[in-house]
């Protein structure tokens, strides 16, 4: 049969976003792909070099509206970094406190939108309910539901409110409840099986050299988590596991992120316990000279900040390593020989983020 | 003797003092090195075949108004180490080799790279822009790109003329 080309977006329901993917066809079975990218291009690298340091922090978490405190924790490090500024010890638990429940939203996102991907719009519903726990969570400690401005460089922008892990608490032992409900939903259903295992499969070899990482990477069976080999704030302080899965699959890529989310949930009341009273916030230089990076494990992957101060206020160049936008350029590997249904399955299971993806 | 003490001493034995313009410890496990534009994918073989640095985190370029920039940031996941490298290119031609043969992982950043700097990665399978429209005629990131400043974003200094 004649192989042609097919458009999968820039509107699709698939794309969770603005991106095209243009996929190579012979009858039903996928030859070749190619991702098209750059409908979001906000120019944040260059906005952000007019902008002071601390004000870039509001456009940080614009990145990924999904997970915005992960992304200005991330740069909130490379720019301390670049200044060689410690942060007080509670500031770091404050951190991996909402660095987590940022991640556990983030999952649930995802969860909410790799559902209906495949026809179960049980998980769209269940997955934002237990996300609005988070949210509120957050909200509770920095003011918003969503973008909520709360890192700062040298610290966070405010003190945990009283109750704090009174009210984690009661959320995670709720959350856990329902989280044994969600894989039981999903692990149980004959439909979710059919549609994911076996499913834009690819090797730990081939993810690793094309620049996946993250719970991608992980689902692969390579045991790679920056908390663990890059650790940064109060994260070697923290027992914690990361989720490994061998599939290389769909199926693995969900796995990892429910077993995430459980370790996310341990984190967050180990940190809480360890937490010590004192500063949560310590006063940055105004200008700074240098270059500096740090990477961070953010909900996608590998995060990373590269900042170049001159001397003024303001950076003189930022780059920004979005992991999406590296294992956006892995999904051909995954879907050469798939059929053209199994592309929701495969870019769902890939969370894709257009925000960070194209900066 | 640390990771990051290995890497140096067998860079320095392979490829000699001369070719580095400095090499140095940013912080544990993390070695920064600068080299000029001729010696970047020599290095970057013997990094990726020799200390088994196989995943690309990221490359960018910087544009410091006399000459560019092209950065390198490379990790390994098996020795848990990472290297960055500032490969120099004259600010009137370039052109630097592509790193693309080596991991696949550089084909997207080395495009973004391009697009944003303009900075010719010879060697490339797909050298095209990628956020940008195709018709786009400028590099947004380079200095000598204009960006209309809104004043409260100003810094006082700047307004000052200093």
């Amino acid at each position: 049969m004649a192989e042609m080309w097919i458009n999968m977006g820039p509107q699709h329901p698939m794309t969770h976003g603005l991106w095209n993917l243009r996929i190579k066809v012979d009858g039903e079975t996928i030859v070749d792909a190619e991702p098209e990218i750059g409908y979001l291009h906000r120019g944040y690298e260059k906005i952000m070099e007019v902008r002071e340091f601390q004000k870039n922090v509001v456009l940080t978490d614009r990145l990924c509206y999904v997970s915005s405190i992960t992304w200005s924790h991330c740069y909130c490090l490379a720019c301390e970094a670049v200044m060689d500024l410690d942060v007080p010890e509670r500031a770091k638990y404050l951190r991996v406190v909402t660095n987590e429940l940022q991640r556990i939203a983030s999952h649930l996102m995802w969860l909410a939108a790799f559902g209906p991907d495949l026809g179960l719009l049980t998980a769209l519903l269940w997955a934002l309910r237990e996300r609005e726990l988070f949210l509120d969570l957050i909200q509770l400690i920095s003011g918003a539901r969503m973008n909520q401005n709360y890192p700062r460089i040298g610290g966070v922008r405010n003190d945990a409110p009283p109750d704090f892990e009174k009210y984690c608490r009661k959320v995670i032992v709720h959350f856990r409840k329902k989280l044994a409900e969600h894989e039981m939903v999903f692990e149980q259903s004959k439909l979710f099986q059919v549609r994911t295992v076996g499913v834009g499969r690819i090797s730990k070899e081939a993810a690793i050299d094309w620049g996946v990482t993250g719970p991608n990477l992980r689902a692969c069976g390579a045991a790679i988590d920056l908390r663990k080999l890059d650790p940064y704030d109060a994260y070697p302080q923290l027992e914690f596991a990361p989720a490994v899965e061998h599939g290389g699959d769909s199926y693995a890529r969900y796995k990892v992120r429910v077993e995430e989310m459980k370790t996310s949930c341990d984190i967050i009341l180990q940190a809480l316990k360890k937490m010590p009273a004192g500063p949560y916030r310590v006063k940055p230089p105004r200008r700074c000279e240098g270059e500096g990076f740090r990477r961070t494990e953010d909900s996608r992957g590998e995060a990373l900040f590269y900042v170049i101060g001159d001397g003024d206020d303001r950076p003189y160049r930022v780059k920004i390593r979005s992991p999406v936008f590296s294992s956006i350029a892995a999904a051909p590997i995954m879907m050469r020989g798939s059929k053209v249904a199994d592309v929701v399955a495969i870019m769902g299971s890939i969370d894709v983020c257009v925000g960070e993806m194209d900066k | 003797m640390a990771v990051e003490g290995q890497i140096i001493a067998r860079l320095k034995e392979r490829f000699g003092e001369g070719t580095f313009r400095s090499m140095g410890i940013v912080r544990d496990r993390v070695v920064k090195i600068a080299i000029e534009r001729k010696d970047l994918f020599a290095v970057c073989q013997f990094l990726k075949e020799q200390l088994g640095m196989e995943h690309i985190t990221s490359i960018t370029a910087v544009d410091w108004r006399d000459r560019f920039e092209s950065v390198y940031h490379l990790t390994s996941w098996k020795r848990n180490a990472m290297v960055q490298i500032n490969a120099r290119i004259p600010h009137d031609d370039p052109h630097i080799d592509s790193v693309v043969p080596l991991w696949n992982g550089a084909n997207f950043h080395e495009r973004e790279a391009y697009d944003l700097m303009g900075i010719v990665y010879d060697g490339h399978p797909n050298l095209v822009r990628i956020l940008l429209p195709k018709d786009f005629e400028f590099f947004p990131l380079r200095k000598d790109f204009p960006q209309e400043v809104d004043r409260q974003y100003v810094s006082r200094r700047k307004i000052g003329g200093a």
